[in-house]
């Protein structure tokens, strides 16, 4: 059995925590918060110096060839820290659908600049409350509104989700500096990540992927991205965990550290409990992801609901464990809270997820789940 | 990252299922088990020797124990293959868990070679069955809170008192004991620890009728029970420290809560039709499955990283100590939902009439001990705040108090 990561990978992970950490992250993550800018340009310049954009894009494309292991691994630091820059929109999300749907010159023209943080991606799907597309393409023109669409503010391009001539939903490649393009950022209540709403007229469309697969390729796309933010999920549930933890051993009440009393330690034991389940459903995502497996549907689907429901508690209870303090702006609490439920939406609800992973699990014939000895995986 | 045995572990694994091919019968597929519901059938003990007669003469007993214990002197991932491989096998492996995995191996750890020779191959064999005095009325969470008291005369020691949840007593052979050698010193110094013959003059074993209806644990009455001082384990007052080797030896051997789990429930669902349609259609059945299939997963998925540091020889991490309390609320949740889903009928209990055998009404009943019993919910917490994420340990006001200046309130 060997259910983790290699010790190249492991060590790439110490690399980035300490990277991060030198660099104060989460500050920058703050000043972000309270400013007007979108990301931190330094921060992004040299996570792309380092290759991390690229991590699972190969070589050919400029990528450094890691694979999706070790994009895992970067993300769950990332994760943790909060960083404010658009690496999930750029490598989850737009590099990740060209790289499994572009063509060798779709490949050739975008992987390149998106590895080497010269050109800032994402992924424009949702159009307001509910999941209905109404934005269409016609003789490759894009005419529709995205909102909220992540990074959409500071993103050089998208990937978006539209109807093509037969009415159905297809990605499509939209550079955003052409013309008719119009975007307006929009708030949210997660000020550290930049979001917009981006309007299209006549918008130059590219196709992505086979005609009539567009429903599939947006599933597919999906569930590699949600075995990736669950790693951030993972990440940023561990850090709001550690900073309640390093508060109960600080703060006295009554006496003793507030971390002596019961009430605090089962909360944070039920923290620490959905954590674990949460990382290892992201490690079971992880292989499937890295595999290609048939299991990634079902695998991504219970990654992203354990990480999202982990997140949650943890960010949650971490306010709650700093008592009136966890309450103001001053302290970072609010900065993981924010998040935890900004990443618990941006793929769609975990509601939505759990109505998915049953639907997958109806259509397999055989659930091959073994539970009580869990030979087969 | 692979599932796969290393090449050593393949091979094992393949000496294993071939020992179980040839001498055992394979359990059908869907056939959980209800907690020790086996274990009150006619017959069950006898077979049950008959297996591990069978386990230990192929060398799959005590696999984990050193040589000179009788055991094959393997490793934890071996254990884990093993028990693996058996699980789909219909074979008890209950009546012997308490003495092979808690009793036996404190009295190697602490007893004479001698005693390591007489009593670990009858253990391992299936010849003798061991049992576990640890819990009281007056304390099971609150362990040191013990009263049976131990008195020394001459070369004996005389033990006055009682016992409570022991499990098996009523077939056991031996037991181990812990004591109160001395009230005048606090609670967690004056304690000694033994082993018994079951069959001294002096003891009683009275069954406890449990919330399920059946009785597998009991009371254990002791009347001026004698026990050599040759069958004393570690020195006198070291009772606390022995016991706690028995205790962390019962955190391994505990394994998670049988029963209905998601498998099962999903087939249920999968069978039912509720007032509105498929039960499988019911929006909030499928939240509650997805829910359920995402914590089953979590903790197989769990169980593959420890074998990892297994595998590598490493000893488990701290997750592994979530198992038993994730799984025990898991199961009561899950019995209760599927009782739900059987409506009015559901709080019907005859096996040849009820879906899944009447399994979930079984586990309903007897989910409330799994909660409670090998470590409660709440100790586990505590073990996992304090052991795991380094939060400083409860207040104790009983610490340094002699135990018999202990207030100890009417229950």
């Amino acid at each position: 059995m060997n259910f983790d990561f290699s010790d190249e990978l492991k060590q790439l992970r110490e690399e980035a925590k300490r990277f991060l950490s030198a660099r104060n992250a989460l500050a920058a993550a703050r000043r972000v918060l309270d400013g007007n800018a979108g990301y931190d340009p330094a921060l992004w310049r040299e996570i792309a110096e380092m290759g991390w954009i690229g991590a699972a894009i190969p070589e050919a494309f400029g990528g450094a060839g890691l694979g999706h292991l070790g994009l895992c691994v970067l993300a769950e630091e990332l994760g943790a820290a909060l960083a404010p820059v658009p690496f999930a929109s750029t490598a989850y999300l737009a590099a990740e659908a060209i790289l499994i749907a572009g063509s060798p010159a779709q490949k050739e023209r975008y992987l390149p600049k998106l590895a080497s943080g010269a050109a800032i991606g994402t992924l424009a799907v949702a159009e307001g409350a509910g999941t209905r597309i109404a934005s269409s393409v016609a003789q490759d023109r894009l005419s529709g509104t995205k909102q909220p669409v992540p990074d959409g503010d500071i993103a050089d391009l998208a990937v978006v989700a539209a109807l093509g001539t037969d009415r159905r939903a297809a990605l499509f490649i939209v550079e955003l500096a052409a013309p008719g393009v119009s975007r307006e950022r929009i708030a949210t209540i997660d000020p550290s990540r930049g979001h917009a709403r981006l309007t299209f007229s006549s918008a130059a469309a590219e196709p992505l992927g086979a005609p009539g697969g567009g429903a599939a390729l947006i599933d597919k796309l999906f569930d590699r991205a949600a075995v990736l933010f669950a790693f951030e999920q993972v990440g940023g549930a561990q850090a709001a965990l550690d900073m309640a933890k390093a508060y109960a051993l600080e703060r006295y009440a009554f006496g003793r550290p507030i971390g002596s009393f019961q009430a605090i330690k089962h909360k944070l034991a039920d923290v620490y409990v959905a954590t674990e389940l949460a990382r290892s459903n992201a490690y079971y995502g992880a292989w499937a992801l890295s595999q290609n497996a048939p299991e990634l549907p079902v695998a991504a689907a219970a990654a992203r609901v354990a990480a999202s429901d982990a997140f949650w508690l943890a960010a949650k209870e971490n306010i709650q464990t700093h008592g009136g303090m966890g309450y103001t702006w001053a302290f970072d609490c609010h900065l993981y809270y924010r998040r935890a439920k900004l990443l618990a939406l941006a793929l769609g609800a975990p509601r939505q997820w759990k109505e998915r992973l049953v639907a997958r699990l109806e259509a397999q014939n055989d659930l091959a789940l073994d539970g009580a000895t869990g030979i087969a995986p | 990252m692979d599932f796969d045995d290393t090449p050593q572990e393949a091979e094992f694994r393949a000496a294993v299922k071939a020992f179980l091919a040839a001498n055992a019968e394979r359990l059908g597929p869907g056939s959980a088990q209800g907690y020790r519901t086996g274990q009150s059938a006619p017959g069950a003990l006898q077979r049950a020797k008959a297996w591990q007669a069978k386990k230990y003469a192929a060398g799959f007993a005590g696999i984990t124990w050193p040589k000179d214990w009788g055991g094959r002197g393997g490793t934890p991932i071996e254990q884990v293959i093993y028990n693996q491989e058996e699980a789909h096998y219909a074979v008890s492996r209950g009546f012997f868990e308490i003495g092979l995995g808690m009793c036996i191996p404190t009295l190697c750890s602490w007893g004479t070679a001698e005693q390591r020779q007489r009593f670990a191959p009858p253990a391992l064999k299936g010849d003798e069955i061991w049992c576990q005095l640890f819990s009281e009325p007056a304390g099971g969470s609150d362990l040191a809170g013990l009263r049976t008291r131990a008195e020394k005369r001459g070369e004996e020691w005389v033990i006055n008192g009682q016992k409570i949840w022991t499990s098996g007593a009523q077939y056991s052979d031996y037991g181990i004991i812990v004591t109160r050698s001395d009230p005048n010193l606090p609670k967690h110094k004056g304690l000694t620890f033994f082993f018994l013959d079951m069959r001294s003059p002096g003891v009683e074993i009275r069954p406890i009728k449990q919330l399920s209806g059946q009785s597998h644990f009991n009371e254990v009455f002791f009347t001026d029970v004698r026990i050599p001082d040759g069958q004393r384990l570690g020195p006198v007052g070291a009772g606390w420290q022995v016991a706690l080797t028995t205790l962390m030896n019962e955190r391994l051997a505990v394994g998670e809560a049988p029963g209905p789990d998601f498998r099962e429930i999903f087939d249920l669902v999968r069978r039912l039709e509720l007032e509105d349609g498929p039960a499988i259609e019911n929006s909030v059945v499928r939240e509650r499955l997805a829910e359920w299939y995402v914590k089953a997963q979590g903790l197989k998925y769990t169980k593959f990283r420890t074998m990892t540091r297994l595998s590598r020889g490493e000893t488990p991490g701290p997750e592994a100590s979530i198992g038993k309390l994730v799984s025990a609320t898991k199961l009561q949740e899950i019995a209760a939902f599927g009782m739900d889903l059987m409506g009015m009928a559901g709080i019907m209990t005859d096996a040849e009439a009820m879906p899944a055998d009447a399994l979930f009404q079984q586990a309903l009943l007897y989910s409330p001990a799994l909660r409670i019993a090998g470590g409660s919910d709440e100790i586990l917490r505590n073990i996992i705040a304090e052991r795991v994420l380094g939060l400083p340990a409860d207040l104790r006001v009983d610490k340094d108090v002699p135990f018999n200046k202990l207030p100890t309130g009417k229950r």
